[in-house]
C-alpha cells in the first residue's frame, strides 16, 4: 500500500490499557480547536476496524495484555502502534510490579514512542509528524545516491 | 451507449462521486471554521477513500459474509440510479418517464436499508443496536418525507414526473410561493437531515455511544463504498428539494447557473447549521418528534394543497 496515501489520512484508535487517564486527556486535547489534528487528516474513530493507528496509553497489566494483543489482531493491516506516555513506553514507575508482566513493545511492534508523564499535546503532534516523515522517507540507498 | 454514459460518467457515478467528495470537504472545512479550527486540506475526503481501498478487508467469523460484502454496493448502486434519474431532467429537458419521482423516493430508501442489512449481518451487538435505531429512524421519517414531496404533486393536480414539475415551475413560478408548499419544504428539510443521518438524528452511528453503529465491523473497501455513497447522498439530497420546490438545478445560462448555486449553497448551509447547533436526540424522542409534530405539519400541508392553497 502506498504509504503517502496512508500517512495523509491516519485514523486514530484510542486504547487505554490501564492508564491513570492523564495521557487520555492529553490525547483528546489534540482534537480540540487549539491543536486540531484534523488539519493533518487525523480523526478519532470508535471502532478498531476503521483504525490506522492504535494509540496505547498506560502500563499494561496481566488482564489487559491479552486484550491488547486481541485488539491488535482485529485491526486491519497496515496498522501502526504508538506508545503514548512513559507508562506505555517503558512501564514508568510501575516497572517490576507484580501485576505488570511485560512492556508494550515486547508483545506488539511499536512504531513510535512518545515519552512524558503525560506528554504534552505538542509532543504528541510532533511525534506523529516525525512518524509520518519517517514513513515517507525514501530508503537509505537512494538517499546516499541523492547526496553524491 | 448514451444511457451507459449517463449512468457511469455524467450525471451518474463519476460526476456524483466527485461532487460528493468536494461537498464533503466543504462540509468538514465549514464545520471546522465554525468551531474555530483550521480543518482538513482539500484532498482529504479523496485520500480517506483511497486509503480505505488499500486496507485489509476483515469479515466477522459469525456473520453472513456474502450479504455483509454486498450491502455497500446496493447502497452505491441505488444512489447512482437515483442521481441519474434526478439530474437528467434538470440538465436535459423532457427526459425521464412517468412516475420517476416515486422511483427516486424508493431508491432514496435503499441506502438506509443496506445499512440495516450490512449491520445486521455483521453479528456485532453494537451493530445490532445501530440497526434497530436505524429501523426506528426510517419508520419515523419516511412518512412525512413522502407526504412533503407529494404536496407539490397534489398542488399541481397530479404532475408526477420531475420533468413535468420543472416545466410547471418555469411557467407558473417557483413552488415555494404557495403556503402549503412552504410547510412541506420545512418538513422536507428536517426529514432530509434524518435521512442523511446527521447530528440531531445520528443515533444509528452515534460515535460516542455505540462507536460507529452499523458500520462497526466494516473495514477497507466496503467501508469506503459506504462512505462514498453517504457523501453522494449528501450531494444529491438537497437537489431533490431544489428540483421539487425551488425551480430546478439547471445550468442553461449564466443567471440560472448563479441562482442554482446560490439555492444549493443556502440549503447546504442550513443543513450544516442544524448539524452544528443541535445535540443528539434519543431515539424515542426522535420517533415522538417525527410522529407528532412533523407528520402533523406534513398532513396540514397536504390538506392545504388539496384545498388548493
Amino acid at each position: 500500500m502506498n504509504t503517502k496515501i496512508l500517512t495523509k489520512s491516519l485514523w486514530l484508535f484510542h486504547c487505554s490499557v490501564g492508564s491513570c487517564n492523564n495521557c487520555d486527556i492529553e490525547l483528546l486535547d489534540c482534537l480540540t480547536p487549539r491543536y486540531d489534528v484534523e488539519r493533518f487528516g487525523m480523526l478519532l474513530v470508535g471502532s478498531i476496524r476503521h483504525a490506522d493507528v492504535i494509540a496505547v496509553t498506560g502500563a499494561m497489566n496481566i488482564k489487559s495484555a491479552e486484550r491488547m494483543k486481541k485488539i491488535y489482531e482485529q485491526a486491519p493491516k497496515p496498522c501502526l502502534v504508538v506508545a503514548c506516555g512513559t507508562c506505555a513506553c517503558s512501564q514508568g514507575i510501575f516497572k517490576g510490579s507484580y501485576s505488570m508482566p511485560t512492556p508494550l513493545d515486547e508483545i506488539l511492534p511499536v512504531n513510535l514512542y512518545i515519552p512524558g508523564c503525560p506528554p504534552r499535546p505538542e509532543a504528541i503532534i510532533a511525534g506523529i509528524v516525525n512518524l509520518i516523515n519517517r514513513l515517507n522517507r525514501p530508503p537509505k540507498k537512494k538517499r546516499l545516491e541523492a547526496k553524491i | 451507449m448514451n444511457t451507459l454514459f449517463n449512468y457511469l460518467i455524467f450525471p451518474g457515478f463519476l460526476f456524483t462521486s466527485i461532487a460528493g467528495l468536494a461537498l464533503n470537504w466543504i462540509d468538514r472545512k465549514l464545520t471546522a471554521r465554525i468551531q474555530w479550527r483550521v480543518g482538513p486540506p482539500w484532498y482529504q475526503p479523496l485520500f480517506d477513500v483511497l486509503k480505505l481501498f488499500g486496507k485489509e478487508i476483515t469479515i466477522p467469523k459469525e456473520g453472513k459474509d456474502t450479504l455483509f460484502l454486498i450491502a455497500p454496493f446496493f447502497s452505491l448502486g441505488a444512489i447512482v440510479f437515483a442521481s441519474t434519474l434526478l439530474l437528467l431532467p434538470n440538465f436535459i429537458s423532457s427526459s425521464g418517464f412517468a412516475g420517476d419521482l416515486i422511483v427516486i423516493l424508493y431508491l432514496f430508501m435503499i441506502p438506509g436499508i443496506s445499512t440495516i442489512l450490512g449491520g445486521a449481518s455483521s453479528a456485532n451487538p453494537l451493530a445490532s443496536l445501530g440497526v434497530s435505531r436505524e429501523i426506528k429512524l426510517m419508520i419515523s421519517y419516511e412518512l412525512p418525507l413522502v407526504l412533503a414531496i407529494f404536496t407539490p404533486v397534489i398542488k399541481t393536480s397530479g404532475i408526477i414526473t420531475i420533468d413535468g414539475l420543472l416545466k410547471y415551475q418555469l411557467t407558473n413560478g417557483i413552488m415555494l410561493k404557495n403556503p402549503s408548499c412552504i410547510i412541506a419544504f420545512l418538513v422536507a428539510i428536517i426529514c432530509i437531515q434524518a435521512k442523511l443521518g446527521s447530528v440531531p438524528f445520528d443515533q444509528s452511528e452515534a460515535e460516542t455511544e455505540i462507536m460507529a453503529g452499523a458500520y462497526i465491523e466494516y473495514s477497507g473497501l466496503p467501508l469506503a463504498i459506504f462512505k462514498l455513497s453517504k457523501m453522494m447522498l449528501t450531494f444529491i439530497a438537497p437537489i431533490l428539494l431544489i428540483t421539487v420546490f425551488l425551480n430546478g438545478f439547471r445550468f442553461d445560462n449564466l443567471l440560472a447557473t448563479i441562482t442554482s448555486l446560490i439555492k444549493y449553497l443556502i440549503l447546504f448551509f442550513i443543513y450544516i447549521l442544524i448539524k452544528l447547533t443541535n445535540p443528539r436526540l434519543r431515539i424515542d424522542q426522535t420517533v415522538k418528534f417525527f410522529w407528532s409534530y412533523v407528520t402533523v405539519f406534513a398532513l396540514i400541508g397536504v390538506v392545504l394543497a388539496l384545498l388548493g392553497v
